[in-house]
């Protein structure tokens, strides 16, 4: 099973190494990192998709991970309600003869287009992987020459749906 | 994170000095009494400042047996052991005896040298990446940056290292900042300020609660008791427990020493090695609590038949550990001592056991540990750990490597005292017992100690004989010589039909000639009879010694667990 999960570390200098050197000796395959500073000094947010087959080794992982000294809090956030985007940056090979098709098929995933040349547009886009998915076997026939993403950065929302069975009691 | 506020009171300490002054003298406000290690060129700034202010160092003569001896002074004294080594193959060296604590959870503060800032990363000369290649192996690592870093890193490394699961935590130190002049004041901040690292030690209340509701209403309840209960000092607790409530108690290997080894309710150590008694005890208990062991592969055996029948309740200072192997009904995330108190400050109702224990004691008198001792064979390895037994009367500390000796140890020498078992459990590490005794020996100068190795392991560390006699420590070294890699033949007999490939050593130096080299007594028996007297006079001397005791090549280990079977598997158990 796919999980997400966010890290809050310190800041130190081989942090996101000891992160993945453990992931690594504890036989979980990284699917995405992403990591970037927070609002607060001193600190990083990573967010990683892992492949857990149970669980129970969920579980060993994220207290395996809770165990580093530089990391502040671990979390699933699966489950959660949550706002999770991933960036991806194509380019796609656009002949004069077939820009205005391609963007016409651009314009619903609100892909910006940041290069061009004769005969290349790169686009970005920015989504949940699933819509960066569907993006770029939209782009695949027309030919893709590169691509790169950033793997997925994820946070809870806010507001969590309740669940309506806890309410039943009252 | 909100509180970052720092808490600080600067005295104005006049200590003005290199790095390496401020390391030292850091040392010495953590109490090191002792370093063992071995100095170069990345080092030597921290070897000048310890001529100027000096600490007892204990030269060993290669790296491994410096951080296995600081392995041994800290199991035996219970204090952070203390290593310093040079850069590159110094560093690498250690390497070992790293990786040996981590999975014994020993605590450990190791500093190695770094080449300078300027330079790391370049491949320069005796670079190696030490904080990359330990970090698997450490439970923390450190390079030094700043000169003014020096005081908070080492007041860290010593508390990371010795609390909550203890751990070797590594400081690696570049040249230049060993050399750079310290200008601030020295800091007397008190406060360690590790947001992501707060052990629990107390135990939640309602989950003992839960443990005793269990446990007064068990028919067949067993203790397991690891090495987590040596390392919280809970030995007392745990005997008053078990006798209060009449419950018997298992030792993991590491956990030897944690109940008197002739105790009544002590039904010997579990395991692929353990007792039949012990390791039935497990399949058939019906609530099993596991007080800090990790409940290792080597223990649990096939974890499809382990305790098939048991609640298990599972006390770990590591919340980790809980639940990684054997699923828990009761997890304890505690120390073990605070765990036990809190047990004992609960008056509940003692579980009947009176059938149970019955039942258990019939079984120790059934199917006893046994060997068949065979004048014309020769000395049987069994046979020699007795004597040791019998000569010190459990009062001695004991040092093994890993192998069949280790286990005979484990099975026949009984321990009436915690902390006087040193062994390598985890890592399996040969070479490991011969430098731990000088550890152990350094930590307890009046004790007797006794490492019992086997001949293959001796000479992966026996330069430390050195040691023995520059510091005329009275280790007493015996060999159980049975000319070959003695556990590896045995699974060759048993799992490659008998093919021996590169376990029968034939060729031998003389090792009584062998500690005459380095001025120590050196005694080589073949006989009972000879054994019975040398063995007597090397243990009451003072001085060191060393005995080549020839044991019977083709004796094994049993019973045994094979590997992947369950405990309910046991060969080789007597009366069977």
């Amino acid at each position: 099973m796919k999980r997400v999960i966010t890290t809050t570390v310190l800041n130190q200098s081989g942090v996101l190494n000891r992160v993945t050197g453990l992931l690594m000796k504890r036989q979980f395959n990284i699917e995405s990192i992403s990591v970037g500073h927070t609002e607060q000094p001193g600190m990083s947010k990573m967010t990683f998709v892992v492949n857990v087959d149970n669980e129970a080794k969920l579980e060993q992982l994220l207290k395996q991970l809770q165990k580093q000294i530089d990391v502040i809090k671990v979390h699933d956030i699966t489950d959660k309600a949550m706002v999770m985007r991933e960036l991806a940056i194509v380019k796609v090979v656009s002949s004069p003869a077939v820009r205005n098709e391609i963007y016409t098929i651009v314009e619903p995933f609100r892909a910006t287009v940041v290069d061009m040349s004769k005969n290349v547009t790169t686009f970005q886009v920015a989504g949940d992987p699933e819509k960066i998915e569907a993006f770029i076997d939209l782009m695949r026939p027309y030919g893709i020459k590169e691509i790169t993403r950033t793997g997925v950065s994820a946070f809870v929302r806010e507001t969590q749906k309740t669940h309506s069975e806890q309410l039943s009691i009252l | 994170m909100g509180v970052n506020v720092e808490v600080r009171e600067v005295t104005k300490q006049k200590l003005k000095g290199s790095g390496a002054d401020v390391l030292i003298q850091s040392l010495k406000e953590q109490g090191v009494d002792v370093i063992f290690g071995y100095p170069g060129g990345a080092v030597l700034p921290i070897y000048d400042a310890l001529h100027r202010n000096p600490i007892r160092h204990v030269l060993a003569r290669h790296e491994q047996g410096a951080i296995h001896a600081a392995e041994g002074y800290a199991r035996v004294s219970g204090k952070t052991g203390v290593v310093i080594a040079t850069s590159g193959p110094g560093a690498t060296n250690l390497v070992t005896g790293i990786a040996d604590a981590m999975l014994d959870s020993l605590p450990l503060v190791v500093f190695t040298g770094q080449v300078a800032s300027t330079v790391i990363g370049t491949d320069a000369f005796q670079e190696a990446d030490i904080i990359g290649i330990t970090q698997p192996i450490t439970k923390h690592n450190y390079q030094v940056k700043n000169v003014e870093d020096f005081p908070r890193i080492i007041k860290e490394a010593f508390y990371i290292a010795s609390t909550g699961r203890p751990g070797p935590v590594v400081v690696d130190i570049p040249k230049d900042i060993s050399t750079e002049m310290f200008l601030t004041d020295f800091p007397q901040d008190k406060a360690i300020h590790l947001p992501g690292y707060q052990p629990t030690t107390n135990p939640n209340y309602l989950q003992i609660q839960k443990a005793i509701e269990a446990l007064s209403t068990a028919k067949k309840p067993l203790i397991l008791a690891g090495a987590g209960v040596l390392a919280a000092q809970a030995t007392k607790e745990l005997q008053t427990f078990v006798e209060r409530h009449q419950i018997p108690v298992t030792n993991t290997l590491l956990g030897l020493g944690s109940i008197g080894g002739s105790h009544k309710l002590f039904l010997g150590m579990a395991g692929m090695h353990g007792t039949y008694t012990a390791n039935t005890a497990i399949c058939e208990c019906d609530v099993l609590l596991n007080i800090g062991a990790r409940f290792d592969d080597r223990l649990t055996g096939n974890l499809a038949s382990f305790a098939p029948n048991a609640k298990v309740i599972h006390i770990d200072i590591d919340p980790a550990e809980i639940g990684k192997n054997v699923p828990t009904a009761i997890p304890i995330v505690a120390d073990a001592k605070e765990a036990l108190r809190e047990l004992l400050n609960q008056s509940f109702e003692s579980p009947d056991t009176i059938d149970w224990l019955q039942h258990l004691s019939a079984n120790i008198v059934e199917y006893p540990l046994h060997y068949k001792a065979d004048k014309e064979r020769g000395i049987l390895p069994q046979q020699a750990v007795e004597l040791i037994h019998r000569l010190t009367g459990g009062d001695a500390v004991v040092t093994t490597d890993v192998g069949q000796h280790q286990m005979w140890t484990a099975q026949y020498y009984k321990f009436n005292h915690p902390h006087n078992w040193v062994t390598s459990g985890g890592l399996g590490t040969m070479g490991f017992g011969f430098p731990a005794a000088i550890g152990a020996q350094l930590a307890k100068p009046n004790d007797m100690v006794i490492s019992v190795v086997g001949d293959a392991g001796f000479q992966m560390t026996l330069q430390e004989l050195s040691l023995l006699q520059e510091l005329r420590l009275p280790v007493k070294v015996v060999i159980l010589n049975n000319q070959s890699l003695g556990m590896v033949r045995q699974w060759q007999e048993t799992f490659y039909e008998e093919r021996y490939s590169q376990s029968l050593i034939h060729v031998q130096p003389d090792f009584v000639k062998l500690a005459q080299a380095y001025d120590i007594q050196g005694y080589k028996v073949e006989t009972m009879e000879e054994a019975e007297k040398v063995f007597a006079e090397a243990f009451a001397s003072t001085e060191p010694a060393l005995i080549d005791c020839r044991v019977v090549q083709m004796e094994n280990v049993y019973p045994m667990v094979a590997p992947g079977k369950g405990l309910d598997e046991m060969i080789g158990v007597k009366g069977e």
